[in-house]
C-alpha cells in the first residue's frame, strides 16, 4: 500500500485537545497522528538521495528510510529503523526542537512546509509501544565488565541501554526517588506523558540494567570508591544541569517566589496539584508571573495555568518575540491557552507585603546591538519603571551545572562554569581515568537529543576502554 | 526499603528511631542529614542524622510529631519500613581542636548537637554543652550528652531542671564571668540560634548554626532551601546546613518557613479526620 507521491499534499495537521479543554487538564495536548494521517504525511517525503534532514539531526536518524516504512504501513519496522540510532523516539518525537533541527533542513521546507518528521517519529514509536511490540534486543554475551552510570536522565539512560546490549553489567545511580531526570521532574505530563518515561525505564530493566534510586553520588559514594571498592570498571557521569539561577534582585526570598525547577518538581515529581491526597503542598495562587523566555519558562507557565486556583498567567521576557528560545510550538500552544506574553520588560524588584509577593516592579527595555549570544541586547529605558500585580513569581532563567560530583572528585577537571571538561570529545572521556561524562553536565543546558547523542558516543568509548583493560 | 529496628518515645511526641541504612551509616558525619519519604503519597522531608553505627548499619533519627508527615512517621513501628531514605546530605561540621567549644542545643536540636560534641571532645576540645527545653521532661539525652561532653549545663523555662530561663542566659553568664570560649555551635529553634548569634557577635566568637529551611530534593536542584548569608544566596542543602551565625539573615528564613502554614494545617486537619475515623472504626 502506498499513498500518492507529490508536493501537492499539504503538511498534515496534528489533532489536539481544544485550547479551552486543555488549559485546565494535565492530559497530553497533542493526540498524534492516526495511521492514515501518518501514511499520508509520510508520502510527502521526496526520499532525497542526499537527505539534508539527516544532517540536521544530532544522532543522524535514518529519516528517509523510516519515513518510507511509515508510508508503506510498516510501522513497527519504521520504529526499529529509528531506534538504530535513537533509543527514545517516543520522547524525541515529542520534545525535540525539530524546527531548528531535522525539519529545518528538509528540502520541502524551501518552498513549502517541511515533512513533519518529529510527528512521524512519535507516531511510529507510539504504535510499537501500544501494540506491545517492543522487543528486548539480543544482548551480547556477558563481558564480565561492570559500569556505573550517575544520573538517570536521557544521557544516562541511553548509555545504559547501549552498554547493556554490548554485554556489560550496568548499574544506574539516581539521586531522586524516581529515575528519568528532566524527562520526569521537568517536562510536564501534558507534553510528555510519564507512562512513556516509565515504559523506557521498564525496557532498560528488562535488558538487565539495574536502577538504584536515592543515591547521591559524591555523598554516599565517591567515583573512586565505585571503581576501587565496588568493582566498577568505568563510570559515566550524566548529572545534568540542575542548578537554578535566580535574578539577584530584591524580594527573591519572599513567599510565592519559586525557581522553575522547584515549581515543576513540586507538580511533576511530587504531585502537588493533587494536594492534600499527596502531601507536598503548593500555594493556591490566582495570578502567576513567569520570568524568562525558554522552554522551561513555557513549561512553568503552562503548568501554572492548569492548577485549579490559577486565573491568570503572564510571561515576562526582557527581549522581543524573535529572541525567545522556547520552541515555536510551545509559544503557539501557550498563546492559545490564554497566557499573556509581555515582551521587553525586565523585573527589577519583587514587591511584597507580610512576607508574601504582591507584585513585580519592571522596567521597559529596548533592543540594541547583538550580544555574545548573537541575539539583540536588551537595554533598560531609564525612568520607565512600572508595577505588575501578581501573587507568585516563577523564575525560569535557565540553570547551571550541579557541582556535587566535581566538588567531591579532586582529579576531575571542570571549566569556570562547573561543566566537566572532556579530554577526548569523540568518546566523551574526561581527565580522570575510567571516567566518562555527557549530557548537560558537559554542555550546559541543552537538549534531550544532544544528551542522548553524547550517551551513544560514550557507550562506544566506554566499551573500547573496558575491553582494552 | 529502610527498616525501623528500634523506636522509643522519649517525651510526649518526641521519638527516637533506629533505621537500617548500612551504606549511609558508613558515610555519615556530624552535621549531616537525610531526606525521607514515607510512602508513595509522601513528601520529602529532611531529618538530622543524630547518630550512626557503621558496624550495625543503622542511623538514629529524632522526630518531633508536629505536623502531617511527622505525625504519620510517629505511627510507623518497629519492623515497618520507610520507602525512601537518601543521604548523607549537606556538608559535615568542621571538626578540629579549637580549644573550648560551647555547644548549645535547644529542644531536639540536642539530638543534632550530640555527634558533634562527641567528635569535638574526641579530638581534644574542652566541650561545654548547654541543653535547653521548656521543662525537665523535654531535656533529651542528658546521659548521652554527659558522656560525650566535658561538662553539661541545663536551662529550663520553668526552672524544673538547671537554670531557670533560656540557654542564652547560661551562655551570657559564662561570658560575664569571663570564661574563655573559642567557638560556639548552636542548634535548635531559629529564634534561639538568632539570640545566640546576637550574643556572640559583639565578642567575635565564631558561631556556627544549623539551618532548617523547607527542602524538596536536597541536591541543589530546586532552590527551595535558599537562605541569605552575608547578603549572598546560599542553598542550605548543599552549601550548609551549617553557616556562620553572625552572617545569617534569620528574619528572612523565619518568614520563608511560614510559606506553607495554611497548607500544612489543611493537610494535618484532613489527616486527623482520617485518624479519627479509623479510631471510631476500631472502637466498634
Ligand atoms: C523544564 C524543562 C523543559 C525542557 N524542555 C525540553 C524540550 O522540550 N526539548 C529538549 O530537547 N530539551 C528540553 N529541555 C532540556 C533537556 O531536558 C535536557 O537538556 C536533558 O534532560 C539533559 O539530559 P541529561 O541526561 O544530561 O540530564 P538530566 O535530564 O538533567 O538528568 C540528570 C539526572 O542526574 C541526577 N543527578 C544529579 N546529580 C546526581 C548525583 N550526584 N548522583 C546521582 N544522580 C544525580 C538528577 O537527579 C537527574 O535525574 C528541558 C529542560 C527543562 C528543565
Ligand atoms: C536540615 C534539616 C534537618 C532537620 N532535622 C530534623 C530532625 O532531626 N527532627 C525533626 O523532627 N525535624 C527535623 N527537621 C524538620 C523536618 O524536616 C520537618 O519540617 C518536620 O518534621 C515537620 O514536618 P511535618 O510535615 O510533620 O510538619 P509540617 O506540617 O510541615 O509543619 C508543622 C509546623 O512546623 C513548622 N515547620 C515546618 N518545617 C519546619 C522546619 N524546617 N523548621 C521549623 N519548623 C518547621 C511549620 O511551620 C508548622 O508550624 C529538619 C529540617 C531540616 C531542613
Ligand atoms: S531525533 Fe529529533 S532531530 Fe533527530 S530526527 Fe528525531 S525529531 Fe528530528
Ligand atoms: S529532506 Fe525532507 S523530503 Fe528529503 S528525505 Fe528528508 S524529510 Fe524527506
Ligand atoms: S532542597 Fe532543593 S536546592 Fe536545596
Amino acid at each position: 500500500m502506498s499513498a500518492p507521491k507529490g508536493k501537492k499534499i499539504p503538511r498534515q495537521p496534528v489533532p489536539e485537545q481544544s485550547p479551552k479543554a486543555r488549559s485546565k487538564s494535565f492530559d497530553e495536548v497533542s493526540y498524534g497522528y492516526t495511521p492514515v494521517m501518518a501514511m499520508l504525511e509520510a508520502s510527502r517525503c521526496l526520499q532525497c538521495k542526499k537527505p539534508k534532514c539527516v544532517m540536521g539531526c544530532p544522532v543522524h536518524v535514518a529519516i528517509p528510510e523510516f519515513i518510507k516504512l511509515v508510508a508503506a504501513g510498516e510501522f513497527i519496522a519504521a520504529a526499529r529503523k529509528i531506534k538504530e540510532t535513537n533509543s527514545l523516539p517516543a520522547v524525541t518525537g515529542r520534545v525535540c526542537p525539530q524546527e531548528d533541527q531535522c525539519e529545518k533542513h528538509c528540502v520541502l521546507g524551501l518552498k513549502n512546509e517541511p515533512v513533519a518528521i518529529g510527528q512521524l517519529e512519535r507516531f511510529a514509536a507510539d504504535y510499537e509501544r501500544r501494540e506491545g511490540k517492543i522487543e528486548i534486543p539480543e544482548l551480547a554475551p556477558s563481558t564480565g565488565k561492570k559500569i556505573a552510570i550517575i544520573g538517570a536522565g536521557p544521557a544516562g539512560l541511553t548509555t545504559a541501554g547501549d552498554l547493556a546490549k554490548l554485554g556489560h553489567e550496568v548499574v544506574i545511580f539516581e539521586a531522586l526517588h524516581k529515575a528519568g531526570g528532566v524527562l520526569f521532574y521537568g517536562i510536564p505530563q501534558f507534553r510528555l506523558p510519564k507512562e512513556i518515561v516509565d515504559a523506557e525505564l521498564e525496557y532498560l530493566q528488562k535488558m538487565g540494567v539495574e536502577i538504584k534510586v536515592n543515591y547521591v553520588i559524591g555523598k554516599i559514594k565517591s567515583l573512586d570508591e565505585l571503581m576501587a571498592d565496588e568493582g566498577f570498571d568505568a563510570v559515566f557521569v550524566s548529572t545534568g544541569s540542575g542548578l537554578p539561577y535566580f535574578l539577584g534582585i530584591p524580594g527573591e526570598n519572599l513567599n510565592g517566589v519559586y525557581s522553575a525547577n522547584e515549581f515543576l518538581t513540586r507538580v511533576n515529581l511530587m504531585h502537588a496539584w493533587e494536594f492534600p491526597v499527596f502531601d507536598t503542598p503548593l500555594h493556591a495562587h490566582k495570578t502567576i508571573a513567569v520570568i524568562g523566555g525558554g522552554n522551561t519558562a513555557l513549561d512553568a507557565a503552562r503548568t501554572a495555568l492548569r492548577l485549579p486556583s490559577t486565573e491568570k498567567v503572564m510571561i515576562v521576557y526582557r527581549r522581543s518575540p524573535d529572541e525567545m528560545s522556547a520552541r515555536d510550538e510551545e509559544i503557539k500552544h501557550g498563546k492559545e491557552e490564554g497566557i499573556e506574553f509581555r515582551y521587553l520588560e525586565n523585573p527589577v524588584r519583587i514587591l511584597g507585603a507580610d512576607g508574601r509577593v504582591t507584585g513585580v516592579e519592571c522596567q521597559k527595555m529596548k533592543l540594541g546591538e547583538p550580544d555574545s549570544s548573537g541575539r539583540k541586547k536588551p537595554i533598560p529605558i531609564e525612568g520607565s519603571e512600572f508595577e505588575v500585580e501578581t501573587d507568585a513569581v516563577i523564575i525560569a532563567l535557565g540553570s547551571g551545572t550541579n557541582p556535587l560530583i566535581a566538588q567531591n572528585t579532586e582529579d576531575l577537571k571542570t571549566d569556570t562554569e562547573g561543566r566537566i571538561k572532556l579530554s577526548d570529545a569523540d568518546i566523551q572521556k574526561t581527565s580522570k581515568k575510567g571516567v566518562f561524562a555527557g549530557g548537560d553536565i558537559v554542555t550546559g543546558a541543552a537538549t534531550v537529543i544532544s544528551a542522548m547523542g553524547a550517551g551513544k558516543k560514550a557507550a562506544l568509548g566506554i566499551h573500547d576502554y573496558v575491553m582494552s583493560q | 526499603m529502610f527498616r525501623i529496628v528500634d523506636k522509643q518515645e522519649l517525651a510526649a511526641g518526641v521519638f527516637r528511631y533506629v533505621v537500617q541504612a548500612p551504606e549511609i551509616a558508613k558515610k555519615a558525619q556530624p552535621g549531616q542529614f537525610v531526606i525521607l519519604r514515607l510512602n508513595e503519597h509522601g513528601e520529602r522531608f529532611p531529618i538530622t542524622i543524630a547518630d550512626w553505627d557503621s558496624g550495625k548499619g543503622t542511623l538514629t533519627l529524632f522526630v518531633q510529631a508536629i505536623g502531617k508527615t511527622s505525625i504519620e512517621m510517629s505511627q510507623i513501628h518497629v519492623g515497618d519500613s520507610i520507602l525512601d531514605l537518601v543521604g548523607p546530605l549537606g556538608l559535615a561540621t568542621e571538626i578540629e581542636n579549637f580549644g573550648t567549644v560551647v555547644l548549645v542545643g535547644g529542644g531536639f536540636g540536642i539530638a543534632a548537637i550530640h555527634p558533634i560534641a562527641r567528635e569535638l571532645t574526641r579530638v581534644g576540645n574542652r566541650t561545654i554543652s548547654i541543653l535547653g527545653a521548656r521543662s525537665r521532661d523535654l531535656v533529651l539525652m542528658q546521659d548521652e550528652m554527659k558522656r560525650v561532653s566535658s561538662e553539661v549545663r541545663v536551662a529550663t523555662n520553668d526552672g524544673s531542671l538547671g537554670t531557670k530561663g533560656l540557654v542564652t542566659d547560661v551562655l551570657n553568664g559564662m561570658i560575664i564571668k569571663g570564661e574563655s570560649i573559642d567557638r560556639v555551635i548552636a542548634i535548635g529553634p531559629l529564634v534561639m540560634m538568632k539570640a545566640v548569634s546576637d550574643l556572640t557577635r559583639p565578642l567575635k566568637i565564631q558561631t556556627r548554626v544549623s539551618l532548617n529551611p523547607i527542602m524538596v530534593d536536597g541536591t541543589g536542584m530546586c532552590g527551595a532551601c535558599r537562605v541569605t548569608v552575608a547578603s549572598e544566596m546560599k542553598f542550605a542543602c548543599v552549601d550548609g546546613p551549617e553557616f556562620d551565625g553572625h552572617l545569617v539573615d534569620f528574619d528572612g528564613l523565619i518568614n520563608r518557613l511560614k510559606t506553607y502554614r495554611s497548607e500544612e494545617k489543611k493537610s494535618l486537619d484532613q489527616f486527623s479526620q482520617v485518624l479519627d475515623d479509623e479510631c471510631r472504626l476500631g472502637n466498634q
